[in-house]
């Protein structure tokens, strides 16, 4: 990776108490490069109007502004752009996912799979689902070493599964999961697949088509974009079938005072203005993401997590949460030291400057099956170094000097 | 490594008073959504003064660190004079916290808050001195 990457964003010139920043959080949210900072500013300055309903000139271009962005994040997961639904973020998609699934294809009875490891945001929307629809959840579990049993999922599959949710890359544990071979073998028992991509889209080269999973939920923020963006993948014609999560202007046909007519996905799931503005800056996002590859973005952030993960696992007090191969993980490690909670170790190192994740990461059940209430987490992107890698390592030793 | 004072480190490494209270008057639990921090607080109360309290708990060393300099603090102490402990009393009395981790700091005494009302209110639905 080009260390003049980290020229272009201007926050990583800062300091935190006095030290140079070491920013090792991007798994919670990314940094900005001045690209997308510059593409919101300027879409205010030059061509900023609401979308969709205006007939002057501004408003059009806003439109196409907004409608070119949608398209780039089409293309940047191989999809159409009819089939990309802006979304403040994966939350908001997965509820819209959660939502329109329990409308139309959970029944009383039926079961709703999700595994031990998703984050809160792909397993509450399936509760209230469960709850809303009398259907039954149930969980695939994990194993020690951290990654999805794929017997225990199989088993767990039947005709009444109507819907497998699962996360493509683990917030916590770093774990791929085999996405492609999960779908087929939920389609086979005629089950929806809906996938939590808020920890690959940034990170790796994403094909939905390749995944095969029906839905996809991910979000700008994460992807160095602004916050309050994010996208919902859809089939074209599972999309057609579901009905909206938030309805009121610009995702109608036809008003009367006591019914209506939906419009045409994507429309139909982008009610009231959009985030216009942080979806041009998602564009920009993609556009910086697509100059470097994605191919040399998950190449990067394997060096980082091999380098990272090989140090923490030589430490005998380090314990290491998920697969210990690289090759098999996003761009993060879940660790804990022996005897210490994870808060002061991240306190300890916010002193030296540094800025990991510790708690529970939103996974408060995978944290229980691992009997344990919190971990610290390292995560990494384009703009960090092995330099930093290995001052956060060093810190780490320090901490465990002090508090061992 | 700097970052925690001295006094947290030495409570966080030699907890006082860690353990049940058999004969507490007063009991309560609180916990850290963020963090998964629990703390209990057990007070014995005997003539309107604090005569023993202990604590148990799970979590960071900043709330356990606290939970035992607070049991310290408390003990030998009339209850009108605990009950007028204040956050600030707490957090100066730990050298001070990062700003970061005041909940944590906290936890214990809001523990201790509702450990003294619920033996408030036990005293009053059945006050030793009456029965």
């Amino acid at each position: 990776m080009d260390a003049r990457i980290r020229n272009d964003f201007p926050i990583l010139d800062r300091t935190v108490h006095g030290k140079p920043l070491v920013y090792l959080d991007s798994a919670a949210t990314s940094m900005k490069p001045r690209a997308v900072i510059e593409a919101e500013a300027d879409f205010y300055r030059e061509s900023y109007a609401n979308v969709r309903r205006g007939v002057y000139a501004l408003a059009a271009e806003a439109n196409e502004r907004y409608e070119e962005a949608r398209a780039k994040v089409a293309s940047f997961i191989g999809a159409q752009p009819g089939e990309v639904v802006f979304t403040r973020g994966t939350t908001e998609a997965l509820n819209l996912a959660a939502w329109g699934l329990g409308e139309t294809v959970v029944e009383p009875g039926d079961e709703i799979l999700v595994t031990e490891m998703e984050h809160h945001a792909n397993l509450l929307p399936w509760q209230e689902t469960a709850r809303r629809r009398g259907a039954r959840l149930a969980a695939a579990v994990v194993t020690p070493s951290g990654e999805l049993d794929l017997d225990d999922l199989r088993a767990k599959l039947s005709r009444r599964t109507k819907v497998v949710a699962l996360v493509h890359v683990s917030n916590v544990l770093g774990t791929v999961n085999p996405v492609a071979e999960i779908a087929a073998e939920a389609h086979r028992v005629g089950a929806i697949v809906v996938l939590d991509a808020a920890q690959s889209v940034p990170h790796m080269p994403v094909d939905v088509r390749e995944l095969g999973a029906d839905l996809v939920a991910f979000s700008g923020h994460k992807m160095l974009g602004p916050t309050g963006i994010g996208a919902l993948w859809g089939r074209a014609d599972l999309l057609a079938e579901l009905p909206p999560l938030l309805t009121g202007g610009e995702m109608v046909r036809e008003v009367w005072l006591n019914w209506a007519t939906w419009d045409e996905p994507p429309a139909r799931f982008e009610g009231g203005t959009p985030p216009i503005a942080q979806a041009i800056g998602l564009g920009a996002a993609v556009d910086y993401l697509t100059r470097i590859g994605m191919e040399a973005v998950r190449r990067h952030g394997e060096e980082l997590t091999a380098l990272a993960l090989g140090e923490l696992l030589a430490r005998p007090h380090v314990t290491v949460y998920g697969p210990h191969d690289p090759g098999v993980r996003g761009a993060l490690v879940a660790f804990s030291l022996a005897g210490i909670h994870p808060h002061d170790v991240a306190t300890l190192l916010d002193q030296e400057g540094i800025a990991i994740r510790g708690g529970h990461h939103c996974a408060q059940p995978l944290h229980r099956r691992f009997g344990i209430p919190a971990t610290c987490r390292a995560s990494f992107y384009v703009y960090n170094t092995p330099e930093e890698v290995k001052r956060f390592l060093s810190a780490l030793d320090r901490v465990w000097e002090a508090l061992r | 490594m700097t970052g925690y004072e001295e006094i947290i480190l030495d409570h966080w490494r030699h907890p006082r008073n860690k353990g049940r209270l058999p004969d507490a008057t007063g009991s309560a639990v609180e916990a850290n959504p963020l963090c998964g921090d629990i703390v209990r607080m057990e007070v014995k109360v005997a003539d309107g003064v604090v005569a023993a309290a202990r604590f148990t708990g799970e979590g960071c060393a900043i709330s356990l660190a606290s939970a035992s300099l607070l049991t310290e603090l408390i003990t030998g102490k009339p209850v009108a004079e605990v009950e007028k402990l204040t956050d600030e009393d707490l957090l100066s009395a730990l050298g001070g916290v990062v700003k970061t981790r005041l909940s944590c700091a906290l936890l214990p005494l809001g523990a201790l808050r509702r450990a003294l009302a619920a033996e408030d209110s036990s005293r009053r639905t059945l006050p030793p001195s009456e029965v």
